[in-house]
């Protein structure tokens, strides 16, 4: 590693450690906005009760200075406050529990999708303009044009209440089964045509060819010399994978009643618990932030040739 | 007298007015090709791209024209008349069938538009539901485009041509805004965007019909996707400036609107026309999201993703509610991502591999 990427690096924490602060502040000041106060919508209420309230939860106080308590508490101690309508709870509790099933959810969803995106892009790459490619092309392409609530619905449809292999809710192991799938098909159509292209794409280099003419056999010049090489685009899509299976999982949780963070958040939408909003959204924005930074120096490391700048 | 062959005096026979032969001669045997015409050509020649093409132009007839002559309308309870109680029979019906009164009134003789796809479970014809909610899913992701690529497009030929300080500013904003989570920010935006008084301010307007999550998806829109629009732009320009006929414009002292307008734009055309076109399909994407999870278009309004997600309750007795609407949304992303990638191939012949 050289100055240069090792300052490139840097920057690009810098950049993300802003895009986090970005996210915070947004969120607050837009949570704020909101006339009327997280209030407004319970039963009408007396105007005692409602400063007793506000006083409790410190919304009387500057708004300059609630922004700076927040930044303060979720700096040095992640704490995001009490939630609204889940009396007696803290947002960042609801989060810690919801946060392990959906982890293993989006990891499990993230490894399938890269391990069988990488075979079948190679297997089409290999196979090209033959049945196999054409066959994965359409099946990928058909996946990646269904939104993951649909692909999701019809997956329940058919699996869980029509055949009745699963069951259709995702509070047991064999219930994550469907969630999972769903999550992980259209990351891994777009990972198998970005492994083809780049394969394809290695396969006509000039080191292949001297490789061919050396008389390595087939396997060794396809596992030992494009795979790796071929691999490194499909780097640069981890990050934005996992941003997609973060915000998928939201619906996808919804849809299989998986209890994760996700579900969590929908019902705070619905149910208007501000600061369980602001708390999913600052985790689950911070952590896509991490995915992309990881990724990105992933990318420059493995490959050094390449100028981000 | 002789001619010398070294003199240097010019013949005036070689000014001599052509003849119509000679210029017969120099006439084109074919009209030259314009670059829309040329891509055009290959776009043609590509088969999945010009069946895309085809189906995108029927859904939008379809969804444009339908309503006119359909007997029913997309928010009227078929069972609710006024003056008599409410005739459940025409709830949850299932396709080609039909409700009480309507089977009296075909005994006697009458002829009654069929219920193709039956109806949903407030009694409303649901084909037409599913032609509605594809216009609005239409529209929306036609609309969305537009102000992405309007927006898009002023930002990045403004950082592309001048440089310097405007480029580096606008870059750190665009770099911020595009690592921020797009998704996340869209539903925090559009949940407090439905609380904002949006719907109040927008009352009495052609904007109420719409309803205020639909404004607020546009102003999302506005606000979070224009990024890789200007990101694409600016790097087009930054390599079209340094054109020679750039550098003539300016020494005639064009100034630098007129430079972006009239050379560099057009002339970055074909790379605005493609993410416009792939935009679309993320935009209807985004709306069914949001619709999905209810903050999406305003009922009675369908939209395609908030039928799929009202079809959810009756899962297992009415699977047709949820298939229809799904596969015609799917359909339609399909059909529009074949035809961008069409048209890059087409119009980009550089960027094929």
């Amino acid at each position: 590693m050289n100055t240069k990427t090792l300052w490139y690096i840097l920057k690009r924490i810098a950049l993300a450690l802003l895009t986090v602060w970005v996210v915070i502040t947004v969120t607050f000041f837009v949570m704020r906005a909101v006339p009327g106060g997280p209030f407004l919508g319970e039963k009408a209420i007396s105007e005692a009760a409602q400063a007793a309230l506000e006083a409790k939860y410190g919304l009387d106080k500057p708004l300059m200075e609630q922004y700076i308590t927040y930044l303060k508490d979720i700096v040095t101690a992640f704490d995001f406050g009490p939630s609204l309508k889940l009396r007696g709870r803290n947002v960042m509790d609801i989060i810690t529990d919801g946060m392990g099933v959906s982890v293993k959810l989006g990891l499990v969803a993230a490894g399938i999708a890269l391990v069988v995106g990488v075979v079948l892009g190679a297997v089409a790459a290999l196979r090209r303009n033959k049945l196999v490619d054409k066959v994965i092309m359409v099946i990928t392409t058909a996946c990646i044009s269904m939104p993951s609530f649909i692909l999701g619905t019809l997956l329940l449809l058919v699996f869980a209440l029509q055949l009745a292999i699963v069951p259709a809710n995702g509070e047991t192991a064999k219930g994550l089964i469907l969630p999972i799938i769903t999550l992980s098909l259209s990351p891994m159509a777009n990972i198998t045509r970005l492994t083809r292209s780049s394969m394809l794409d290695v396969l006509g280099q000039d080191y292949i060819r001297t490789a061919r003419a050396k008389g390595v056999s087939q396997m060794k010049i396809i596992f030992g010399h494009a795979l790796k090489n071929s691999l490194i685009p499909v780097i640069t899509y981890v990050g934005p994978m996992l941003a997609y299976i973060v915000t998928g999982s939201l619906v996808v949780e919804q849809i299989f009643a998986v209890p994760g963070i996700g579900r969590y958040f929908v019902s705070s939408i619905t149910g208007r618990d501000y600061p369980l909003i602001m708390g999913t959204t600052i985790v689950l924005a911070t952590l896509i932030v991490i995915m992309n930074l990881l990724s990105d120096i992933m990318y420059k490391i493995v490959d050094p040739r390449i100028n981000l700048e | 007298m002789k001619k010398n062959p070294f003199s240097l005096h010019v013949s005036l026979d070689d000014f001599a007015p052509a003849t119509d032969a000679e210029k017969a001669y120099m006439v084109q045997m074919r009209p030259s090709t314009t670059f829309f015409k040329d891509g055009m050509k290959r776009l043609l020649k590509n088969k999945i791209a010009t069946i895309s093409m085809i189906v995108i132009i029927l859904v939008t007839l379809a969804a444009l024209i339908l309503p006119v002559f359909w007997p029913y309308s997309y928010d009227a309870m078929l069972g609710v008349n006024p003056g008599r109680p409410v005739d459940a029979s025409y709830n949850n019906l299932a396709p080609f069938q039909f409700g009480e009164t309507e089977l009296e009134r075909m005994a006697e003789g009458e002829k009654i538009f069929p219920h193709v796809f039956g109806t949903d479970s407030a009694g409303r014809d649901y084909f037409i539901r599913v032609v509605y909610g594809t216009r609005i899913s239409l529209s929306v992701g036609f609309f969305a485009s537009i102000i992405v690529l309007i927006i898009g497009m002023t930002v990045g030929s403004i950082a592309g041509y001048f440089g310097g300080k405007v480029d580096l500013i606008i870059m750190r904003i665009v770099d911020i805004i595009y690592s921020l989570p797009d998704m996340l920010m869209v539903i925090l935006l559009a949940s407090v965007l439905k609380q904002s008084g949006l719907n109040e301010a927008i009352e009495g307007t052609i904007l109420e019909k719409l309803g205020g999550n639909i404004i607020s998806l546009f102003i999302i829109f506005a606000l979070l996707y224009w990024v890789s629009m200007s990101r694409q732009i600016r790097g087009q320009i930054l390599s079209l400036k340094e054109q020679e006929y750039v550098l003539a414009a300016r020494a005639t002292g064009a100034k630098g609107s007129w430079v972006i307008t009239k050379h560099l734009l057009p002339n970055c055309i074909s790379v605005v026309i493609i993410s416009t076109c792939l935009q679309i399909p993320s935009a209807i994407f985004t709306e069914s999201y949001l619709s999905f999870l209810g903050l999406g278009v305003n009922a009675p309004m369908p939209s395609l993703g908030s039928l799929a997600s009202d079809a959810l309750n009756g899962i297992t007795t009415y699977p047709h509610r949820l298939v229809i609407p799904a596969v015609v949304i799917s359909l339609i992303v399909l059909s529009l991502n074949l035809f961008g990638d069409g048209l890059r191939d087409a119009f980009d012949p550089k960027l094929k591999n």
